[in-house]
């Protein structure tokens, strides 16, 4: 098969598995799967720039995520201005002392270079403002979360448009990632891994706990996703049902005219979601390719091949490292804001590692480390299975009890008082069911790295090492 | 005199008895995790998943025992069935070496495509441990539950605090203690110890000396399913079971490793009690403890909790990031098997 073929030939079969779904489940099901595939396609190509590029391996997507999505709430919701009278004060004032200590911490290191002078005044300066800013920063959390804590019992947000989040949340995952990246680049690269790793557990530790921030496990539920109609407001504004009138050829005194305008309008909304997250996969994905194929992003593969060889060129590996995380980062936080825009809520408890961190892992392995096309694949391919497995394995469990139904008695084993029965095993594969795709995404990484290390669309021109 | 001696106690009962008995879990964990590192030479993702797979199989033995009316008395029955969850862990270890691992040792790899094995490793252990178990808490401790309840020994002492001291703390002790000596023992003194750290020290002169790779990395395996069996069933019996948990152990397990030194075996027993007790003291709350302490109207308002339980994943990063900055190469500059 010829290089430029193959990326159409697979992106028609992902585009011919995607309408089999809307044929056989129905377009709604088949939206809400594309949807989630352009956040996951744009979460790939942001991991792909951290790993494709430059191989860094960054065991904390889900930290990128979270605060992503944490950032739209911030943004989009309205102020609570109970909460900001109670103890906004406070918690800003907090917040300007852990400016004031952070930018003294860093002219002490930057301006001092005794090393012994920095390590401990960098110490002694943090235990300082510890226990200087936390006295100011609880009186003002207790005295928000008091405020009416069955609604509300946190600060709210700007009240912006949401989609002021998708570029804010980018700005701010860049600022997490700068953090993340002087500690813990140009050491060892599992380093980074367990480092990354610990930001993302915290991350959502603070998206749990810190109430006056998001709620925390109370959730925050019915976010105002500005430009995208509400199903509601939608099902009543005439021109959607005249629009409704004229596509279906229904009228409005008819029977089912109602059912039908409901059923449109979760469609539409639905294609609104579609039409903004392609503008926004198709923006991030002609940048990462116009810098996958600038001086820069030729560097930036040399110095993956070959950093010895890069560094001895006169090339500042850490430095470019730092810059290429700091930018991927960037993407993934653009991809929470959009995944908590289309969820219209915010649950901490939802960010599990294995589904926010490593599944994006297996989408870019699967599509092809460092190749833009690949992980946008890999993001379509591997979120529609990791969907549909659940599906088929649900299918399954329910089939085999119905076959089964006539057995459910039979003793399979049987152990003194206690026997196996049929029956246990059916219950058994009924839990089983969903931890199916688990298995099914391991499998299909390891096959991957295995058998097919350079992905579903490799990497054009390139030998790498493994 | 008393309010010191509570005091004592207190710290005893809160802090000092239960982060020791962490620690040496912790220690456990670390020490599968920079064997891995040290001779396999990859960070190993999995080893949180496989801390569950051996428990997994433990509690299986346990309630097959159970079942059969085996038990130990006062010690957990656990104790009879860690051998076969051992075993059991040993051969998932090696067959999925045999499947997975050594393709890529054979090519040698860069490291971190190992690291990407395990996490394709890490799912599908995780996906066995939901299909065998599910993903509800399991509680698979028996026997005497307390070797020193809190109330008896308020009635011996006369003191107002009491101490308790658990069945399984004292276990979890004594049990690594015992692990931790036949590891370096094997280390140190047997032919196939020092093959293994000459592996680790340099590949190239260990093979030249005709020392079978593949042995050697078989019976890493097998240690390594060993101690992260014993640390996983410590950890269930001391707390309880549950998946979820123990791929959560996976980053102070790793901070442990790396503040002890990868690839270190002292190191990582060093840095697992380290862990363990900064993590157990910064979220300990002190009010009671300052109370007896100091003078009677200095008593402190709040909890003095440094940081809330919620938060403890942030001391092994604290820890981890200070490593970093400060020596990357750990407390025992590690990188090879020392014994």
């Amino acid at each position: 098969m010829s290089q430029s073929l193959r990326p159409i030939l697979l992106f028609a079969a992902m585009a011919a598995a995607l309408l089999a779904v809307g044929f056989g489940q129905g377009w709604p099901v088949m939206l809400v799967i594309l949807n989630l595939c352009l956040i996951s396609a744009v979460m790939s190509v942001g991991l792909n720039m951290q790993w494709g590029y430059a191989g860094l391996f960054n065991a904390g997507v889900m930290a990128f995520v979270a605060v992503g999505g944490m950032v739209a709430v911030l943004i989009s919701e309205p102020p609570v201005m109970v909460g900001w009278e109670a103890g906004g004060a406070r918690i800003l004032v907090a917040g300007v002392m852990v400016a004031t200590f952070s930018g003294l911490i860093y002219a002490l290191r930057r301006f001092i270079s005794r090393r012994w002078i920095k390590n401990w005044g960098t110490a002694a300066l943090l235990v300082a403002a510890y226990f200087i800013i936390r006295p100011v920063f609880e009186g003002g959390v207790t005295a928000v979360e008091s405020i009416a804590a069955a609604s509300a019992g946190n600060l709210g947000g700007l009240g912006l448009n949401i989609l002021v989040s998708w570029v804010v949340a980018a700005v701010v995952c860049m600022g997490v990632a700068w953090v993340i990246g002087r500690i813990a680049l140009g050491l060892r690269a599992d380093y980074l891994a367990i480092a990354t790793l610990g930001i993302s557990e915290i991350v959502v530790a603070v998206a749990k706990n810190e109430e006056w921030l998001t709620r925390g496990v109370k959730n925050i539920t019915s976010l105002k996703r500005a430009p995208v109609p509400r199903e509601t407001n939608l099902q009543q504004a005439e021109w959607f049902q005249n629009l409704v009138s004229t596509l279906s050829g229904t009228n409005p005194g008819d029977a089912d005219f109602k059912t039908t305008v409901i059923e449109a309008s979760s469609i539409f909304v639905k294609l609104c979601f579609t039409g903004l997250f392609t503008i926004v996969l198709g923006i991030v994905l002609f940048l990462a390719i116009r810098a996958l194929n600038s001086p820069w992003g030729r560097m930036m593969r040399a110095i993956r091949d070959n950093d010895v060889a890069a560094s001895a060129m006169g090339k500042n590996v850490v430095r470019r490292h730092r810059e290429v995380f700091i930018v991927g980062a960037a993407i993934l936080g653009v991809s929470g804001a959009m995944l908590t825009t289309l969820d219209g809520q915010f649950t901490p408890t939802g960010y599990q590692p294995l589904r926010y961190t490593f599944l994006i892992w297996v989408m870019v392995i699967v599509g092809g480390s460092g190749n833009n096309l690949g992980a946008v694949l890999g993001g379509f391919v591997i979120w529609f299975f990791w969907i549909e497995a659940e599906v088929a394995a649900q299918w399954i469990s329910v089939n085999m009890e119905k076959v089964l139904t006539p057995y459910l008695d039979v003793v399979l084993i049987s152990l003194g008082e206690g026997s196996l029965k049929v029956q246990h095993g059916v219950t058994w594969l009924k839990n089983a069911a969903p931890h199916f795709r688990y298995l099914l995404m391991g499998m299909v990484l390891l096959l991957a790295l295995r058998f097919s290390p350079r992905g579903l669309i490799p990497e054009a021109g390139a030998a790498r090492a493994h | 005199m008393t309010d010191l001696l509570n005091a004592l106690v207190l710290m005893l009962n809160f802090v000092i008895i239960p982060a020791t008995s962490y620690g040496a879990q912790l220690a456990l964990g670390a020490l599968g995790v920079t064997l891995v590192y040290g001779i396999l030479r990859f960070g190993n993702f999995a080893h949180g998943d496989t801390m569950a797979f051996g428990t997994m199989f433990t509690i299986f033995f346990t309630w097959l025992f159970q079942g059969l009316g085996l038990s130990l008395g006062v010690l957990p029955t656990a104790l009879l069935a860690l051998p076969f969850g051992i075993g059991v862990t040993a051969l998932y270890a090696i067959s999925i070496d045999r499947l997975v691992y050594r393709h890529y040792r054979v090519k040698r790899s860069a490291p971190v495509i190992l690291t990407i094995a395990s996490v394709g490793v890490m799912f599908v252990t995780n996906s066995v441990v939901r299909f065998l178990i599910g993903t509800n808490e399991q509680r698979f401790s028996d026997g005497q539950k307390f070797i020193i309840k809190a109330r008896d020994f308020k009635e011996w002492s006369g003191l107002s605090e009491g101490m308790k001291l658990k069945t399984t703390e004292a276990l979890t002790v004594v049990v690594a203690g015992i692990a931790v000596a036949a590891l370096f023992w094997f280390l140190q003194r047997t032919r196939m110890g020092k093959a293994m750290r000459a592996y680790s020290d340099n590949e190239d002169l260990a093979l030249l000396s005709g020392i079978n790779p593949e042995r050697v990395v078989m019976v890493t395996w097998i240690i390594t399913a060993a101690l992260a069996t014993l640390a996983g069933v410590l950890f269930g019996l001391d707390k309880s079971f549950k998946p979820f948990t123990y791929f959560q152990l996976l980053l102070p397990i790793f901070a442990a490793a790396i503040l002890g030194g990868v690839g270190n075996p002292l190191g990582a027993i060093a840095g697992g009690f380290v862990v363990a007790f900064s993590e157990v003291m910064v979220t300990y709350p002190y009010k009671k403890f300052l109370k007896y302490v100091m003078p009677e109207n200095l008593e402190p308002s709040g909890l003095m909790q440094l940081l809330t339980v919620d938060y403890k994943f942030a001391v092994s990063f604290i820890i981890l990031v200070a490593v970093l900055l400060i020596k990357p190469t750990g407390l025992f500059s590690g990188k090879v098997i020392r014994a």
